[in-house]
């Protein structure tokens, strides 16, 4: 043998030891509960967060130390990632993931008992929570969201004052007329759709249950066609097709800034963005700094209505859970469970309560006033929508088929929308069939 | 002086008996010595080249999602995927804008090398200024040109100094799109192959020049005959280098475009397959097909262009 011939064994075998390596020992079914005496509690918990803004401006801290009054012997540590759904997806292929994280949106339902443990029964905490369904697996829920939002148009009042709508539109055609009297009576761009950015545009399938006012609906996307005509997608995607169609938006979407939207809206340089109602708080933040007013910052659902309401959905943030590894299940619930009740971090954020007796936050205090109806999603068939969502490659919640349609939309790119919204509603259903098969 | 020698010559006749087998144990280590230098090397290629490569390759026969504890054999499933969807392959035709860039970039960097190898004023300055862009982050590059092609950004200005009002979005069709793209790949990248020019003209011995001069030979005489040949090796090597690199396209799209508007490139894609849509295995099995993509062209171009017998040492394959 000869050196060349020993070094490629040895290459070799390192090649395939490595190639043995995936999966590991898996535990199942861990519960993580609430402990009786807050007292009695201790250890050191790690709570992993994508909100790197409130544990660098130490918004976290005071939230820790206001937990330590009721369990002085818990010490809590927050690790703020900023690729948040990049980095713990990678992380959870080991054990050492915190105690506490949210739980990303690459991980599937069926695998949730795999990687956390259970908060309880769906049963007795759906009496309490909004958003249970979202992690409940055979019964059992896995996270909670400690707020929740809801999906809709931020809107600058005083541009759309000036150019003569105080109304709220009630249809697309309505909404359309609204950008347009924006164009020709103000500055503003009518409409901004943050086509750099991306994740913007992917807000819009947040439109889901507001159109066809069905707590159903996810069921319906699941097992039907979201694109057929009428369907809600369908709907919404035509907006926006008619949107940048019809010059209602920026000029060069290509090169747009999200952070530099912010105080343009507040400013009226911009009349409107569908985003959710949890943008309004940063929205007023922006308006503040530029020295605008934080109240020409208004929330409206979308335009459609069913017998003569808007309606609107709660869908939740990222769901708090625990880490089935965890050596302190315990500490780590008695945190979720003060996050989610007690801490006030909803209502910091100007955002709906995942409590369900809790009253709406101000933002929504003219969704009431309007009588809008606010919508509890039902999202028994929530894995199978990503799963489908997944397998077709469509990706409505990814920026990427939208970002197609707004070029169409404004010349760049060959094509009728109307077949490639069918070409879409067709790869979703084949989709639907081969994995049904 | 004496005395020491002698003690040692005592000694050294004394050991033999006590220390027989020092010689082999000598020549053992002589043995292991390279290696024991190598070992670290060779333990990080191992651990962050090869190792990962053989997971991908593993995963690639598999329905991995990137995260889920399970995962299914699925033997050649991905691959027979792939090569059953024409749509992955067409974005290869974005790829055409980079190779024609890049020929752009080589012919570029030679012109330059050429000229700065002779005495010209400010040579340095102008070496380090053409270099420059190569050591920038690929990140920040991305940036900068984020808002160089803004509409009203930096090129906008610059050409209605110049009295070009032009208003059209850089970024705004796919053409345009990628022709800006690729024009920011070129200034990222001939900095580097005006070096690797540079070096191998400044590698060719001067008295060829003064000979050639003698003989009355004019600067493109020279460069045809002189230089050319000299840095043939180097030029092979930029070839493969720019077509290998026009097929992997990824940092500059993909920060700035994220491969809208047609200027998706395969790599972008499979980021997309892996991240977006959680079918790794798919991803990694669209990731070996590029790498052997890339192999075969490399060695359709070394079939095609051989390197001349002197240049073996020079060799990449």
């Amino acid at each position: 043998m000869n050196r060349r011939t020993v070094l490629a064994l040895a290459v070799g075998a390192a090649l395939l030891a490595s190639g043995c390596t995936g999966t590991g020992g898996t535990s199942k079914g861990a519960d993580a509960e609430a402990p009786d005496d807050p007292a009695n509690v201790s250890g050191t918990i790690t709570v992993l967060t994508h909100r790197t803004d409130l544990v660098q401006d130490g918004t976290m801290k005071k939230y820790a130390a206001e937990f330590n009054k009721t369990y002085p012997k818990v010490k809590v540590e927050f690790d703020g990632i900023t690729d948040y759904e990049g980095e713990v997806k990678i992380r959870m292929n080991t054990e050492d993931y915190g105690d506490v994280l949210m739980i990303p949106a690459v991980i599937e339902k069926k695998d949730y008992p795999k990687f956390f443990a259970s908060l309880g029964s769906q049963e007795e905490r759906s009496k309490k929570y909004r958003f249970t369904d979202y992690t409940a697996v055979g019964g059992k829920v896995y996270g909670q969201s400690p707020l929740g939002a809801v999906p809709g148009f931020i809107y600058n009042k005083r541009v759309w004052r000036e150019a003569g709508v105080t109304d709220w539109p009630t249809t697309p055609a309505e909404f359309l007329a609204g950008l347009k009297a924006i164009k020709s009576k103000t500055d503003a761009v009518p409409y901004y759709t943050n086509f750099k950015d991306g994740w913007p545009l992917s807000q819009w399938t947040g439109v889901r249950g507001s159109v066809s006012c069905d707590e159903q609906a996810t069921t319906r996307w699941a097992e039907g066609n979201p694109w057929a005509e009428g369907g809600e997608l369908r709907v919404a995607d035509s907006l926006l097709y008619d949107i940048v169609h019809e010059g209602l938006s920026e000029k060069d979407p290509t090169t747009t800034n999200w952070e530099a939207s912010k105080p343009k809206l507040a400013k009226g340089e911009i009349a409107t963005m569908w985003l959710g109602s949890w943008a309004v708080i940063q929205m007023q933040g922006a308006a503040k700094q530029a020295g605008a007013d934080p109240d020409d910052i208004g929330f409206m659902p979308f335009p459609a209505q069913k017998d003569g309401t808007f309606c609107a959905v709660t869908s939740p943030d990222y769901n708090q859970a625990v880490n089935i590894h965890s050596d302190h299940k315990e500490a780590a619930r008695a945190w979720i469970d003060w996050f989610t009740d007690k801490s006030g971090y909803a209502e910091d954020n100007l955002a709906l309560s995942p409590l369900k007796d809790a009253p709406l936050p101000d933002v929504l205090k003219p969704y009431e006033e309007a009588g809008v109806k606010l919508l509890d999603l039902d999202d028994s068939k929530g894995a199978e929508l990503k799963t489908l969502e997944n397998q077709s490659e469509v990706g409505i919640n990814k920026p990427d088929y939208r970002k197609e349609l707004v070029d169409m939309a404004r010349g760049a790119r060959k094509g009728d929308p109307d077949d490639y919204l069918d070409g879409l509603g067709e790869k979703w259903t084949e989709t639907q069939k081969s994995l049904g098969s | 002086m004496t005395s020491t020698t002698e003690t040692a010559a005592v000694k050294a006749a004394a050991g033999p008996g006590a220390a027989a087998p020092a010689p082999r144990r000598a020549r053992l280590w002589r043995g292991a010595t390279p290696w024991l230098f190598l070992l670290a090397p060779l333990a990080f290629l191992i651990v962050f080249t090869y190792a990962p490569i053989a997971n991908m390759v593993a995963y690639s026969f598999t329905d991995w999602d990137g995260v889920s504890p399970e995962l299914r054999y699925t033997g050649a499933e991905n691959y027979a995927e792939l090569l059953t969807r024409p749509d992955l392959f067409e974005v290869f035709w974005v790829s055409g804008y980079y190779l024609a860039a890049s020929v752009v970039q080589i012919v570029a960097a030679l012109y330059f090398a050429t000229i700065l190898s002779f005495n010209v004023r400010f040579r340095n300055f102008f070496k380090g200024v053409l270099f420059f862009p190569y050591l920038i982050n690929g990140v920040a590059i991305g940036f900068v040109f984020l808002y160089f092609f803004q509409d009203g950004g930096t090129l906008d200005s610059v050409l209605s100094l110049f009295g070009v009002e032009t208003d059209r979005a850089w970024l705004g069709t796919p053409e345009s799109a990628n022709t800006s793209l690729a024009a920011v790949s070129v200034w990222r990248y001939l900095g580097l192959n005006f070096v690797l020019f540079l070096g191998a003209i400044q590698s060719i011995p001067g008295e060829l020049y003064e000979a050639a001069e003698l003989d009355g030979a004019n600067r493109w005489h020279q460069f045809r005959h002189i230089i050319a040949p000299g840095i043939k090796p180097v030029l092979s090597l930029t070839v493969i280098l720019s077509i290998s690199g026009s097929l992997s396209v990824f940092e500059i799209p993909y920060i700035m475009t994220g491969g809208a508007t047609g200027t998706e490139t395969f790599v972008i894609q499979t980021v997309k397959l892996a991240f977006q849509f959680n079918k790794t295995g798919l991803a990694s099995a669209a990731a070996i097909v590029l790498l052997l993509i890339v192999l075969a062209v490399t060695w359709v171009q070394r079939r095609l262009v051989p390197d001349s017998a002197d240049d073996k040492r020079m060799d990449l394959a």
